[in-house]
């Protein structure tokens, strides 16, 4: 049994990723969303803690989002694998819950 | 308000932006307050600070995945509005791993020692 | 209310400018401005061209003042002045001239 997190707001704004980090069990996935999608750039002065997340859970970011606001799909930290909306759906299908953090 | 505009006198106005653009509505309606406001003829200071800085990010497309309105080259149009003073803050760039060159429009960086000393300049501060 | 033309129909707001940019086209351009009293030649259109160039560039409609300065650089003096624009578009250049270019309503027009 696992759970899909998604964090929607900027980690430099608010504490929702903390919270989720805080929170989620070995091998859940988190979904960065809407906002949350600046956590999972490099060369922020959190990437090394989301490379270190990225081991511990499975780390996601969604393509248009990143898109929408600049930021390369390509540019994000080791580890952390882009969706598009498709994959959104197969994740919240194949984990048993769902859990947003808002 | 309005008889101080009529009297003539200019004064100085911050638009101090903090917030990341397509999240949250706050990035877009200072915009259009800085447009409208720019018949006034005042001093007017735009200010990109903390998530602000990522609405001049380079490269922004809302439209083609999340279905909005790419609002990032209206900055590009501030110049011929005659609002040129706008100013990035060093520190919000590095945290989150940004230069100069990222940005979409020409812009002043200052550290936020400097911001901070040039907010106390303004006779108007408003924030979004 | 909305415009009609050809078999085409495009939706308007209650002072006339289109809803979806993406609907204009020039029978539309020259229906609308019939509707303001006003007969489109080239002059008309090179304002209403440079609107629309405008507007593919900075995805908003220019103030007066802007929109003034913006013709005097890009085509001289002579039309970049408010004369010439208010001459071609009466009821003000760029609140009537961005009606028949498909934009919305200026940003900044009080």
């Amino acid at each position: 049994m696992s759970t899909l997190h998604t964090v929607n707001k900027s980690p430099f704004e608010r504490a929702n990723l903390d919270a989720c980090l805080g929170h989620a069990l070995p091998g859940d996935a988190i979904l960065l969303i809407e906002d949350g999608v600046f956590a999972a750039m490099k060369a922020t002065n959190l990437a090394a803690r989301m490379t270190d997340a990225a081991k511990t859970f499975k780390l996601y970011a969604l393509a248009a989002d990143l898109k929408a606001r600049g930021m390369d799909p390509a540019n994000v930290v080791d580890g952390c694998t882009v969706v598009d909306y498709a994959g959104f759906v197969d994740l919240a299908a194949a984990n048993s819950a769902v859990n947003a953090w808002l | 308000m309005d008889e101080e505009f009529e009297s003539g006198v200019v004064k100085k106005f911050m638009y101090v932006n903090r917030k990341a653009p397509y999240g949250t509505i706050y990035a877009l309606e200072v915009l259009e307050m800085v447009l409208i406001s720019a018949a006034f003829d005042q001093d007017v200071h735009m200010a990109f600070l903390d998530d602000g800085v990522y609405q001049i990010k380079k490269g922004q497309d809302p439209m083609s995945g999340a279905g909005m309105k790419n609002f990032s080259p209206t900055y590009r149009a501030l110049e011929g509005y005659d609002i040129e003073k706008l100013y990035v803050e060093q520190e919000s760039l590095e945290e989150r791993g940004l230069t100069e060159a990222d940005l979409l429009v020409p812009v002043e960086v200052l550290s936020r020692a400097d911001m901070a000393k040039l907010m106390g300049e303004m006779d108007v501060i408003l924030g979004g | 209310m909305a415009y009609t033309v050809n078999g085409k129909t495009a939706e308007a707001d209650e002072e006339g400018f289109l809803v979806n940019i993406n609907e204009w086209d020039e029978e539309f351009a020259v229906l609308i401005a019939k509707d303001e009293g006003i007969n489109m030649t080239p002059e008309h259109w090179e304002v209403v061209n440079f609107l629309r160039e405008y507007y593919a560039e900075y995805q908003i409609a220019p103030a007066v003042r802007v929109l003034t300065k913006a013709v005097a650089k890009k085509m001289g003096p002579d039309k970049g002045n408010n004369k010439y624009l208010y001459e071609l578009f009466p009821y003000g250049p760029a609140k009537q001239a961005c009606k028949i270019a498909g934009l919305p309503k200026p940003t900044g027009c009080i």
